[in-house]
């Protein structure tokens, strides 16, 4: 199938990208990578009158780290990069462990960190890490930016805080502290297909072992990233114990995730791989959080 | 309308086209390299995988005005001549690594900057790197066994 006509623009300056969107609001649509954007095309789900291109932007694609120890991300990072770069290895190995799971090398050539995140699907990985990890999105438009946590950034559905003249530009992520664990799992019918679920868990223990901080955040659990804060509390203030994992894992699988289903998993499937993926995520990230301390 | 301008396989052209052409119908109707398969056009078989600046993409998810000024590789461009067949492409031969071989052009410009970047690929690498790629004939044993036989011929 072929997608609809359209206009295209590529413009030269973020400024000039960011005056298109003022002027046609939802009429136009950014071009990131186009994976997502693109097939939605071909398929007439999506019909655009003006196509705004971003890749010839190429002072979104950087990647830096700041003195006080956060990571700054352009929007135009590709998500080949994101799998690669020691830089972001380095400061968040969740990132370099989640990135194989997105689609196949030959999408992660071109699809891009921004639109991944602004497309918000609730099936998509990096906008489950972001939500862990304790992302802050930068947007712009005409009027000027403005800072968003990733948690309030993702509004249901393929629907986010952006309004119709932003642009996400930047993804900020905080520096971790000692003894900090981080994992992902999922669970896919194939190598890069959307996953059934998932889940990335974010724990940091204190000295004597006890857990002070946990994140757990599911994939394909709902109509977005589900961040399972019931199950967090339950895990904070105690160690890891299989006991305690199970308990929190139990509650995120019965009480916080609402998974809808689809042709591959009715929603009680979801809800027992919840269970047996929460403990495994929780697990290992406990695991290195601890041999973190050493 | 928009005048581009880009090379394929070494060669320069200049054309001028609609912005909802994709680029995988360029190369086929357009520059009639029809050696670039379509199957699927939504991202998911891989048929059309082409290299856009060196890397493997999806030539039915971007456009063909995207390409202006960029330098593209496909299928046609692996084989030296007529007579004489890139070693990955011989190594397919005498593996068995096709049948219909309509998955064939996406697999081998899957497979040519992966074996420049890992010369001597263990099996494991190689299913992942054929992960995005289908083929609906040959199990992909015989492509497996093809890969390592090219890499074998390319030391
Ligand atoms: C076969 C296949 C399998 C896939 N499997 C997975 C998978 O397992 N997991 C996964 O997470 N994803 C998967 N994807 C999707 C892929 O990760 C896309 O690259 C990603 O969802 C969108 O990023 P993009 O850069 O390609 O954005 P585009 O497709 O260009 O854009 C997506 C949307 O975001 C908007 N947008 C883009 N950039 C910005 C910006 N900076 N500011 C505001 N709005 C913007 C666009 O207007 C559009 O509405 C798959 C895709 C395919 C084709
Ligand atoms: S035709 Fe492009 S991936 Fe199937
Ligand atoms: S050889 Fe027929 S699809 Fe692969």
């Amino acid at each position: 199938m072929k997608p609809a006509p359209f206009d295209y623009a590529a413009p030269a300056s973020l400024e000039a990208a960011l005056a298109l969107k003022a002027k046609h609001g939802d009429d136009a649509k950014f071009l990131a990578g186009g994976q997502s954007l693109i097939p939605a095309m071909n398929f007439r789900l999506v019909q655009a009158h003006l196509l705004v291109d971003l890749n010839g932007l190429a002072d979104l694609d950087y990647v830096r780290r700041a003195d006080d120890g956060r990571l700054r991300l352009g929007a135009m990072v590709r998500q080949r990069r994101l799998e690669r770069d020691s830089a972001i290895a380095g400061h968040s190995p969740l990132i370099h462990e989640t990135m194989p799971f997105v689609a196949h090398p030959q999408i992660r050539n071109r699809g891009t960190l921004g639109g991944c995140l602004a497309h918000a699907d609730p099936a998509a990985e990096l906008p489950v890490i972001a939500v862990a990890l304790g992302a802050r999105f930068k947007t712009q438009s005409t009027r000027g930016e403005r800072w968003i946590a990733a948690e309030d950034f993702f509004r249901g559905m393929f629907n986010t805080d952006l309004t119709p003249e932003e642009m996400l530009v930047e993804v900020e992520l905080p520096r971790l502290p000692p003894r900090t664990g981080t994992a992902f799992v999922e669970f896919a019918r194939r190598r890069g297909d959307y996953a059934l679920l998932g889940v990335a868990a974010v724990v940091t223990l204190d000295e004597k072992g006890v857990c002070q901080q946990a994140r757990l955040v599911y994939l394909n659990a709902g109509d977005g990233p589900v961040n399972a804060k019931e199950a967090a509390g339950i895990l904070r203030g105690e160690k890891p114990s299989a006991a305690v994992i199970e308990a929190a894992s139990a509650k995120a699988a019965q009480a916080e995730i609402a998974p809808l289903g689809n042709v591959h998993a009715s929603p009680e499937y979801q809800r027992h791989l919840a269970r047996v993926l929460g403990r495994r995520v929780l697990r290992q990230a406990f695991d290195r959080a601890g041999s973190q301390g050493k | 309308m928009h005048d581009i301008s880009l090379t394929v396989n070494g060669q320069s052209y200049e054309r001028r086209v609609e912005s909802r052409l994709l680029l995988s119908d360029f190369l086929r109707h357009e520059l009639g390299l029809s050696g670039t398969h379509v199957g699927c056009e939504h991202g998911v078989c891989g048929a059309c995988t082409i290299l856009f600046d060196g890397q493997p993409i999806r030539s039915c998810l971007t456009f063909a005005v995207q390409a202006n000024g960029h330098s593209l590789a496909t299928v046609e461009g692996l084989a030296k001549s007529q007579s004489e067949l890139h070693p990955l492409q011989e190594a397919f031969w005498e593996a068995h690594g096709l049948q219909c071989g309509f998955c064939t052009a996406g697999i081998l410009m899957t497979l040519v900057p992966f074996l420049q970047e890992n010369p001597d690929p263990s099996e494991n690498e190689i299913r992942e790197a054929i992960s995005g790629n289908l083929c609906r004939c040959t199990g992909y044993q015989h492509i497996v066994d093809a890969v390592k036989l090219a890499a074998e011929k390319m030391k």
